[in-house]
């Protein structure tokens, strides 16, 4: 093995990453079984956090403000979101807090560094799946079906995960260094809740507007999941296209950048 | 001859220090201030991660090398000492070949899996269990599950802690959380093993357990690279040792003759501590009776001579001045001794002790302490002094001595200089049975 200054692009080194799985599998797990450690109610956090946010905007958005809802009953329409926003925001917050959260590890033992920010993508699921169930519920109690497309389900989670990937790791690294995007981040997520179709539906837009629209990858995914469970509208191909495209570009841009600056994280973090 | 397992060469490492910030004079200035502060702020975050190699890092003046064309070659199955003060480039070391910093410049090659310890217990989890916490500290020390998995048994067995397996560590006292913590990393299998100061935890039986499991490892014919303040561990371990001072070696040799001379210059420096400190000036800006010198002696027959060097049984005097109008009638001046640790290891107090209170015209005290039974170490003196009407002044740290030889008893010792606990007692051992 030989240690010297890197220069230049860096490139990922995968073979290194599998070498590290276990220690990846057990952060992750570390972060799973700490999540709702010394709290009463443990899991239904999982399910807490995204019913209430629902209940709040049929509440104010559903019932006050009269928002369509693509024929759908506004809690169904709303909560089929807030599953996938739920993962989305805490994936992206954890990520973007992981190398700080992590400092004595960072500074003190060597591991791929890439490893950091994507723990919380991977722990989040769990909640996601937790939260998804209670979804599958809900349909049933409104008796709403999934359509055929549901079988497009696994790739819009993986979607939803690249993209929470790539901006996790673009706010680590640069958290490493300002820590003003800690700061950030909070603002950040609330700003795109309301630029993504969460309250409202994709189609209240005009249709010359909906694929610049697109180029927020969290509308692909949301429409694609509502199009795939309570089939509210065609499978929105356009849509998923250029949200697929914006997320690779995101995930691979994140990297780099990560990549890039990583060789600094125990000097300055 | 074979390959060396680890080959430097000139490796140079450097950090970018915070300069000091300049103060404002004008609320004008304040403001303005308060306006950049962000480009400022901006420029500066930028420039500590950036380094160029034409020349201008040698000119900026807030760069430090810790690392400065570093060469050496080390063997397999060479146990090698790293000694030197404070900063003298000891840990960033071993966090270049441990790989978590890249190095400024320069270039090593290793031969084999590298393993570090430059702390115990990274990455526990307080809410865990003691369980899940060998395994997730085991992995990453770079242990595989399976590797943790077979060795399970005996880490427990090491650490004492069956009891207390499932238990969150967040509830395990101080000593068994570091014994957990020690007896995952010493069944690390690396290659190349590198260990920083780790040591110097838990308590005294503990620490000798670890010693002598770094003597296995050691002896088990791996490689491996100890940083420690502590020249005895360092004797007792290391065949080899390398001695680092501003970032460059100053000397690499066996063992022996590598601690004599560090320990030599040690002393001469040491000595060379000003015995005489003289107040600084800022530091009285508001006080009206205050310490303004204080000089340190060693009592030796009937006369005093300035040092700053004792033995254990020395007797050590001081003397102080003081200047200024004092507010009441009469003051009592107190010596508080503290040792490396920061703990209190005795107060000499003219008043509450002696009932010994100066009239507010005496200018110069003289205080004779000791014998001094004290461990070998560094120590520090913090002056006050009391008034009728409360705290006149307090003079933090104001001079320091070591105590650079203890050995108390004619036979035992020979080899070494105590340095456990704080003090050492008078003792006698007998046969009863």
């Amino acid at each position: 093995m030989i240690i010297k200054p890197k220069k230049g692009w860096q490139l990922v080194d995968f073979k290194e990453l599998i070498e590290y799985r276990d220690l990846f599998y057990f952060l992750v797990a570390r972060d799973i079984k700490v999540r709702y450690k010394q709290t009463v109610l443990g899991g239904l956090w999982a399910i807490i956090q995204p019913f209430f946010s629902m209940i709040v905007f049929t509440l104010f958005f559903g019932r006050l403000a009269k928002m369509p809802s693509d024929g759908i009953p506004y809690p169904v329409f709303n909560f089929s979101a807030m599953v996938a926003w739920t993962y989305f925001a805490n994936a992206v917050t954890n990520s973007g807090n992981s190398l700080i959260i992590n400092t004595n590890l960072i500074s003190k033992v060597y591991f791929p560094r890439l490893i950091a920010p994507l723990t919380p993508i991977l722990a989040g699921l769990l909640d996601f799946s937790i939260a998804f169930i209670v979804l599958i519920g809900m349909m049933f109690y409104f008796h709403i079906y999934p359509t055929i497309m549901i079988l497009y389900l696994p790739l819009l989670v993986i979607l939803m995960m690249l993209t929470a990937s790539g901006v996790g790791m673009l706010l680590a690294a640069l958290n490493a260094k300002y820590r003003d995007i800690r700061y950030t981040i909070p603002f950040l997520v609330q700003l795109w809740l309301f630029a993504s179709p969460i309250v409202y539906p994709a189609s209240m837009l005009p249709e010359k507007y909906r694929l610049i629209y697109a180029l927020n990858p969290m509308v692909g995914v949301i429409e694609g999941f509502r199009s795939a469970l309570l089939g509210t509208i065609a499978f929105p191909k356009q849509i998923l296209l250029i949200s697929t495209l914006i997320s690779v570009i995101l995930f691979i841009s994140g990297m780099f950048y990560f990549k890039q600056t990583e060789r600094y994280f125990a000097d300055i973090i | 001859m074979s390959e060396p397992i680890i080959k430097i060469n000139n490796l140079s490492k450097c950090y970018r220090i915070g300069t000091k910030e300049k103060g404002y004079k004008t609320f004008r200035e304040a403001i303005i201030d308060g306006v950049c502060a962000p480009f400022r702020n901006f420029k500066q975050l930028q420039r500590l991660t950036r380094f160029n190699n034409n020349g201008d890092n040698a000119r900026s003046n807030d760069i430090i090398w810790a690392l400065k064309d570093i060469s050496c070659e080390i063997d397999e199955g060479e146990v090698l000492g790293i000694i030197g003060k404070n900063g003298a480039g000891k840990s960033t070391l071993l966090k270049i070949l441990s790989r978590i910093t890249e190095p400024t410049g320069g270039i090593i090659e290793i031969n084999g899996r590298i393993s570090s310890l430059l702390e115990v217990g990274t990455g526990f989890h307080p809410e865990l269990t003691g369980r899940e916490n060998i395994f997730l500290n085991g992995a990453i020390l770079g242990m595989r599950k399976q590797e943790i998995k077979e060795k399970f048994d005996e880490i427990i067995n090491f650490a004492e802690i069956e009891k207390f397996l499932d238990t969150p560590v967040k509830r395990y006292s101080s000593g068994m959380y570091v014994r957990l913590a020690f007896a995952v990393a010493a069944h690390l299998e690396p290659e190349v093993l590198l260990v920083d100061e780790v040591l110097a935890v838990g308590d005294i039986a503990f620490q000798k357990k670890c010693l002598g499991k770094m003597k296995d490892v050691a002896r088990g014919g791996r490689t491996v690279l100890f940083v420690s303040h502590n020249i005895g561990a360092i004797r007792s371990l290391c065949n080899n040792a390398i001695w680092l001072d501003n970032g460059r070696i100053i000397k690499k040799g066996t063992t022996n003759e590598v601690v004599r001379d560090y320990e030599e210059c040690q002393l001469k420096h040491l000595d060379e501590l000003s015995y005489i400190v003289e107040r600084n000036p800022e530091d009285v800006k508001h006080k009206s009776f205050y310490f303004s010198r204080v000089e340190i002696l060693k009592r030796k027959g009937k006369e005093d001579k300035n040092t700053t060097i004792f033995k254990y049984n020395d007797k050590i005097v001081l003397i102080a001045d003081f200047t200024g109008e004092l507010a009441g009638n009469r003051f009592s001046p107190e010596f508080h001794i503290y040792n490396e640790l920061g703990q209190l290891v005795s107060i000499a107090v003219s008043g509450a002790y002696h009932d010994k209170y100066f009239n507010k015209k005496v200018k110069k005290v003289r205080v004779e302490i000791g014998p001094l039974f004290l461990t070998s170490g560094e120590y520090r003196i913090t002056l006050k002094i009391m008034t009728d009407i409360g705290r006149a002044d307090t003079w933090e740290n104001a001079i320091g001595f070591s105590i650079i030889e203890c050995r108390p008893f004619k036979r035992g010792h020979n080899s070494y200089t105590i340095n456990e606990g704080v003090c050492v007692l008078q003792q006698s051992f007998s046969e009863i049975e």
